[in-house]
Order: structure tokens, then sequence, then C-alpha cells
């Protein structure tokens, strides 16, 4: 057990814990962020996806030793921003939504992707999402929503 | 009023989006203990003895003598041990679970459990059949002698993982006597059901919550059942609140899959190289139970004659058990094999004739009454010519499919014509399902909106509502439409067979008919039983009748370039056209179409999966292919309205549909850009370099 400190969502925390458990498993059960999924564990599918240091990262592949000092953002912290509510509305517009469990890890891969090109073509969105995987929207939708979120969101990112 | 096609925001959007949409991993309850599957290391055998280690306090062993009931799982076809007794017939079949507050020591002792066998030789061949069936329809024996020629083509498909990103998983509890359970599931009644047999309990004493279901796909349609029977087994021991949810490598070894086909055609063809008659043989692997086999070799069979009118016509199939995974659900349900090997079969009939491949089947496209394959008769109008000059059109399809006949250009297109059955096959509907609906209208005017129907990403928590608001014209935050919970909902049926919209949506649509007339009044509910329509009749035994109450068409056009060094294929475009009846909101059903059409593609060339000796191979999403964002092509669709009169608005089904032309249209691409004919599927690199070294095979 030690103590490992780090800001999650803009709060520095601080927590008692072992440290090779994972990430996704300390955000998910002691801080109760259920916006982090589980989808396979071995960093393939991305419905674990945060910001760290605001790059995106895989939490089931991260063991919390390693986020010590580390800035780490979740769907529920991203859900507060202008920039949310710009990908939220365009997702909707397109349809990008399913059954909603690659969906918080498909918002933080979009607002990485924008943060880096706030104007990506087709082809760089769709290297952008190449580590979240959806079974349900075939990607079509989740693509134009970024497209759409890039434009209505100008100057956001 | 507008028109319901007319595209709304769905009403879970917020929630999922958000993060805060609840899974079955979501729900923690105070004193929650694990579980965890201890499983066969063999293939096939007998269990000769167990030796358990040191069990800590606190945790337990649930096994087959934990089972108070039938130690059988309630499926259609009752073959499946809860846990096994003794003999083991494929490898990871559960045998126990282990159950405690820590979930390390939970898998410490599940791999201190030692277990001694006595190895049988087991069987992977296609030779013990378990379910045979055969109809025809016409001269189909006679037609065979009097043809000029018959051409014969073997077809084969291989395994399918749903490879739903939501793992499967369950969460239940016990107050008294009653088992409560929580879980990633399509149908509340077929776990409830299964648990009440299981546990040898009353039916007040288990209820099923569905909480949000991140995908499905079939994959969670029976399976669930045998999770939840060993859990509420778990939980009448452990007394405790228990989660048992698969990691991601559990669930790919041991959930059941798409059944690995094979399939024989022949065709009678006549003087003047007319399509006399068709014969069709086939075989699914079961694997280790026969579970739903039958019901999917069924509607495979009936789909025998793809989308065209044969008038000769003979089909004979087999259910063969292997020790092997059991395999079960999958979007389609032995549509996808059948219109995969029926499309190609005609392509390649043609192109041994020399005709056209469109022209040929266009030819012999199903029209309004003929007589399908069971001799029922397509009552409703088919626009499939209509249909097919627009997929022409926005494909640019003669243009392309003349300019990449240059095998230089390393590109192909194909089209793919066909249709889904809605609903379950034959009468089963009718005899077995018998849904049941509930509309509750309350005081401040709130309608909710109690059925069984699972959303588990197709839409049914918006579209249902839809209708409902639409129907009654309140607005639909009036529409109350919560989680299915067995103690509330009536029994409407599983959420499969494309039936939710058309029979559960039909249904409700017919209650709001009903509770609008009597809407002055402050309180009541309106309760709505399925009634098949009267001209529907179908005699299981004989394969004769309408197997199906309404039909769903589409045609799927893909274009591809195959790497001519790698030959990995890349797909660059598809357009789909669908007759889907009504579309009750057009951004839900252009979802369906495009992840459908994503699953069906993969399926023809993309997705392997395979088994050596029993042992599947492929047991993560690295290993296991499913598309990304880079494998995706432009898509483009157009949805056609042909409305069905006993769907609400005219709506049929959907989402099985979409998945179904994918595969030979893109395998009819790759012909096309790589000059070989495609006989197996997925036409993986490795399968395209075989191809290429086979001199004898020739487009």
């Amino acid at each position: 057990m030690r103590k490992i400190d780090f800001r999650l969502n803009g709060v520095p925390v601080s927590i008692e814990t072992q440290l090779n458990r994972r990430l996704l498993d300390v955000l998910h059960e002691d801080f109760e962020l259920i916006g982090v999924k589980e989808g396979c564990g071995e960093g393939e599918c991305g419905a674990c996806a945060v910001l760290i240091d605001h790059e995106v990262v895989n939490s089931c592949s991260i063991p919390i030793a390693n986020c010590l000092g580390k800035d780490i953002v979740t769907i529920e912290g991203f859900s507060n921003t202008s920039r949310y509510k710009i990908l939220k509305n365009a997702f909707e517009e397109e349809g990008a939504v399913q059954c909603g469990f690659c969906t918080p890890g498909m918002m933080i891969a979009a607002e990485s992707l924008l943060n880096k090109n706030s104007n990506p073509t087709i082809e760089e969105i769709k290297i952008g999402l190449s580590g979240n995987l959806c079974r349900c929207t075939g990607y079509n939708m989740i693509i134009k929503a970024i497209k759409r979120a890039a434009k209505e969101g100008d100057g956001k990112w | 009023m507008k028109d319901i096609s007319k595209s709304i925001f769905k009403t879970d959007g917020d929630e999922k989006i958000s993060g805060q949409a609840k899974y079955v991993a979501d729900i923690k309850l105070p004193d929650m203990q694990h579980a965890l599957t201890k499983r066969s290391s063999i293939v096939c055998g007998e269990i000769k003895n167990i030796e358990y280690p040191t069990i800590p306090e606190g945790y337990f062993i649930v096994d087959h003598r934990d089972v108070p009931g039938k130690n059988v799982v309630k499926i259609i076809y009752e073959d499946m041990p809860v846990f096994t007794e003794k003999e083991i017939t494929y490898l990871h079949e559960p045998i126990l679970l282990v159950c405690g507050p820590d979930k390390s020591i939970v898998k410490d002792i599940v791999d201190n459990i030692k277990i001694e066998y006595i190895e049988k030789k087991p069987v992977f061949d296609w030779v013990n059949s378990a379910v045979h069936y055969h109809f025809d329809k016409g001269e189909s024996k006679s037609i065979f002698a009097k043809a000029d020629r018959v051409i014969e083509y073997d077809y084969e498909t291989g395994y399918q993982e749903q490879a739903y990103i939501e793992t499967q998983g369950f969460i239940g509890y016990l107050e008294g006597e009653k088992v409560t359970l929580s879980g990633s599931i399509q149908c509340p009644y077929y776990v409830k059901n299964a648990v009440i047999q299981a546990l040898g309990t009353a039916d007040d004493l288990v209820r099923i919550i569905q909480p949000s279901v991140g995908g499905a796909f079939g994959g969670k349609e029976e399976f669930p059942s045998l999770i939840a029977c060993q859990l509420a087994c778990a939980i009448k021991k452990v007394k405790k609140p228990i989660q048992l949810i698969y990691e991601r490598e559990e669930d790919m070894l041991v959930t059941t899959k798409r059944h690995p086909a094979r399939m024989h055609f022949s065709a009678a063809i006549g003087k003047n190289n007319e399509l006399l008659g068709l014969k069709v043989n086939a075989g699914i692997d079961a694997g280790a139970n026969i579970g739903l086999s039958a019901v999917v070799l069924a509607r495979a069979l009936i789909a025998g004659t793809g989308a065209y009118t044969i008038d000769n016509f003979d089909a004979s199939g087999d259910v063969f058990i292997t020790n092997t995974v059991p395999n079960g659900a999958f979007r389609g349900f032995g549509a996808p094999q059948m219109f995969y090997g029926v499309e190609m079969f005609m392509e390649h009939v043609a192109r041994d004739l020399g005709i056209d491949q469109l022209e040929f089947k266009k030819k012999y496209l199903a029209k309004q009454n003929d007589l399908t394959s069971t001799c029922g008769i397509f009552r409703d109008p088919i626009i499939m010519n209509e249909m097919l000059e627009k997929a022409l059109e926005i494909s640019d399809y003669k243009k392309k499919r003349k300019e990449y006949s240059n095998p230089l250009s390393n590109k192909g297109i194909g089209i793919s014509l066909f249709f889904h059955g809605c609903g379950f096959t034959g009468s089963g509907e009718a005899k077995i399902i018998k849904a049941k609906v509930k509309l509750k209208k309350d005081k401040f005017n709130k309608v909710y909106i109690l059925v069984a129907a699972v959303d588990m990403g197709q839409g049914i928590r918006t579209t249902l509502r839809k209708v409902v608001s639409h129907i009654l014209e309140i607005p639909i935050e009036d529409v109350i439409f919560d989680f299915p919970d067995t103690d509330f909902v009536p029994d409407s049926g599983p959420t499969v067979a494309s039936r939710t919209m058309m029979i559960v949506g039909g249904l409700i649509a017919r209650a709001c008919e009903t509770m609008k007339k009597r809407w002055k009044e402050s309180e009541f509910i309106i309760e709505k039983t399925y009634i098949q329509p009267e001209y529907i009749k179908f005699d299981d035994e004989t394969f004769t009748g309408d197997a199906y109450p309404a039909y769903s068409w589409g045609i799927n056009v893909v274009e591809v370039r195959v790497d001519p060094n790698t030959y990995q294929t890349k797909v660059l475009n598809t357009w789909s056209v669908y007759d889907v009846g009504k579309s009750i909101d057009d951004r839900i059903i252009l979802g369906q179409a495009d992840g459908g059409l994503t699953q069906g593609i993969a399926y023809g060339y993309l997705e392997v999966m395979n088994h050596v000796n029993g042992v599947i191979k492929q047991k993560n999403m690295t290993d296991y292919i499913i598309p990304t964002a880079m494998d995706t092509g432009n898509m483009e669709t157009v949805i056609y309205e042909n409305p069905y009169a006993f769907g609400p608005y005219g709506a049929k089904g959907v989402g099985e549909l979409t998945l179904i032309g994918g595969a030979p249209a893109v395998c009819f691409a790759i012909e096309q850009a790589v000059n070989k004919r495609i006989h197996k599927i997925p036409a993986s690199p490795e399968y395209i370099l075989e191809m290429m070294n086979d001199e004898k095979n020739r487009l």
C-alpha cells in the first residue's frame, strides 16, 4: 500500500492503494467514475480511455503507480467543458451513439484528436479513432460527428 | 402531424454520452461477493476426481449439487447443464463457481482446484447429426432428371464472434426467498424462466431487471440464461449479493458464436440456360449442445432460394454436434450463411452460363404473390426492381463493373440482393411466444410502456416512445419507458428476430388506439396479446406455408481495392438500399444500416475465428480482428417506404437485414479485383493467396 497523489478531473486527490492496481479499477471502484468502462482489459478497445496530461491513454493498461503527479481527466470531468457540449450535440445530431458502451472513450479520443488538430480530414479522424472499437455503428456516424464538432466548435479547440 | 420517420435525439443519448448510463459492472451492492467459473481443461471425457485447496471462511464452492431444481438450462432445446456433473463435452465447460469477497483469493482458489479427468476421443468432424430437416417445392425430384445440365458448387462459412464491447455478466441478490438478477441480456423472460426451472422455485420468487446493455447482436439471447442459473444457485447458497462478470478472454472462449456452415448447391439448367430448379444441402456446426441450432438451420434453409423465386426447390440440412464451444444466436440467425451461399452460387452459375450475373438474378427476383421457398405467399408488394435501379444509379455500378474488369485496376465492385423474414420463424410467434404488452395511463396523463423489450443499442427506448407519442399526440417526455423489470412488465417476448418494432411495437400501437378512445378516463391499463394474422399459417413438420408474416428487403453494393502484394482488402465505398416498411426514425435506421453492413462485410473478408482440436485460437480483441474506423469506407444508404399492414406505421424488421448482404457483396468485389472465385469466407489475405496459387480457379 502506498499513497498516490494526482489530479483527477481538475481536483487534487490522494489515494492509499496497491501500486500495481490498474488505473481503470481505481477510477471505477474507488472513485466510482462509471464512465470509464472495461471492454477488453488489454488496451485494445479504448472503452476505458482517459486523458493523462492531455494524452489519450487506456486506463486498463496503466498501473496506478504511474499516475503519481499526473493530471487525469475522465468523461465525468470532460463533461463540464464547453467542448464537451459541442461534441455531445454533434454525436446526437449524427446518430453516433447506439449501445453507448464505447461512447465515453470515443468522446475522450475525439477531444484528444481535436486538441491536436482542430480541423481534421476524414482520414485523420479515422486514424484518431483507430484505438477505439465500436461494434454498433460502423464508425460512419462517429466520424461525421467529429467532423461536425470541428466545424461547430470553430475556435474552441 | 409530422412524419414519424423524421429523426429525434435518442432519449438515452445524454446518459450514454456523459458516461452515466449504468451497465451491469457499474452496479455495486453492499457486501458484494465475486464469483469466477472453474472450467474443464479437456475437450471430451469425464471428471474422475476433484481435489480442492483449503477453502477460507466466507468462500464457497457452488456446483451441480447446489442446483435445487432441474440441472438443465431452459433454452428452446434443453441439453445444456447448469453445471456439468461428470461429462465434459467441450473445452472450458463450466464445472463450478467459486464465490467470495476478494476477487484475487477467488481466482487463487479456482487456479488451485485440481481436476482429474478420464479423457475420451473428441469428435470434430461433422458426422453426428442431431437434427435433420428436409422440404421441397414443385417438381424438385424430376426436374434434375430433365435438366440439360447440372451445375454444383460448395461454399463454406466460418465462426463469427458477436464482439459486443461490454462482456457478459450479472449481479444478483437475495431478499427472503426471492432471487433478483440484473444482467447484460436481450431477453429478460428467457432468463427468468430458466432461473425458475434451475431453482425449482415459484414464478414470483425470481425477478430479472435489465440495466443498460453494451451491445448484444444475438450473443446475449440464450447464453446469459446459463450464467443467470449458475449465479442464482450461488446466491441461494451464499445468501449475499454476488457479481459475476466475464473478462474478455473468458467471454470469447466460452460464449456462443455464429455457426460455421457448409453448403452444397445444385442447379438444374434448361436448354435455354434457364434455371429450372435448385437444391441445397447445408450443415451447421452446433458445437457441444443443440440449443437454438435447429431454429438457426430452419431459417437458413428457408432462405435457400435467396431473394429469388425458384419453382422447383429442395432443401435439406443437419445440425451437427461436435466437441466444440456451443454456437448460438447472432444477428441474422442462419440467414447470413445461406445468403452468402446462394448469392455466390447464383453468380457462379451465371458466369458458367456466360450470362451477365445481375441480369440472371433479376430474371428470378421474387415478385408479389410468388410462392416462397416453403410455398407460402409473398403477399405484400416487393419493390426490389425499383430499389435495384436506385442502387445501380447511386453506386454507378455498371460503369465501375466494366472499368474494374481490367485486372490492373486491383479494384472490384459487387452487389447482393437479399431479404430477411421478420419475426420468429414458423409458428413460433403464434404458438410459443404469444407476446403480451401493457400500456398504462396515470392521472397526470403520463403513459407507461410496459414491455420486456431491451434496448441494446438499436434504439427501441426512443422509437417505441416515439410511436406512442405520435399516436396519442402527446409529448415524448410524457411517455415513460423504464428498463424492463419482470416484476412490472409482461412477457412481450425476447428482443430478437427483428421482431421488436414490428410485433411488440405493433401491439403497443394497437394499445395506443384503444387508449386514445378512453383518454378521458383518469387511470387505466390496456393489455394486448399477439394474434398471428389469420392467413399466416405454417406447418413446422413439413415446412409448408408462410414462415414469416412479413419480409424486409435489401441491396448492398461494395467497392474494394485488393493490394496486389499483400492481398489485403480495403473497403472503399458502400451503397445500400433497404425496404424496411416504414422507418420509425431515419437516423436510428441509418445507424442500424451502417453497423449491420460493417459487421456483414467484416464477416465476409476480415473476421477470422477458428478452432484447432476444440481450442478456439482467437481469445481476445487483439487476435480476433473486428473493423476499426480505419476499415470503414464511405457509406451511403437509401430507405424505401413499403408499409406492412400490421407493423406500427407500416414498420417491418431492420436490425438483422442490414448484416445479411455484406459478405456476398464484398466477396463479389474481391472476386473481380483478384479475378478468382471465392468459395469460403472470410476471404482473408491467406485465403486469397491460396486462390491465387490455384491455377484452376478462374473467374
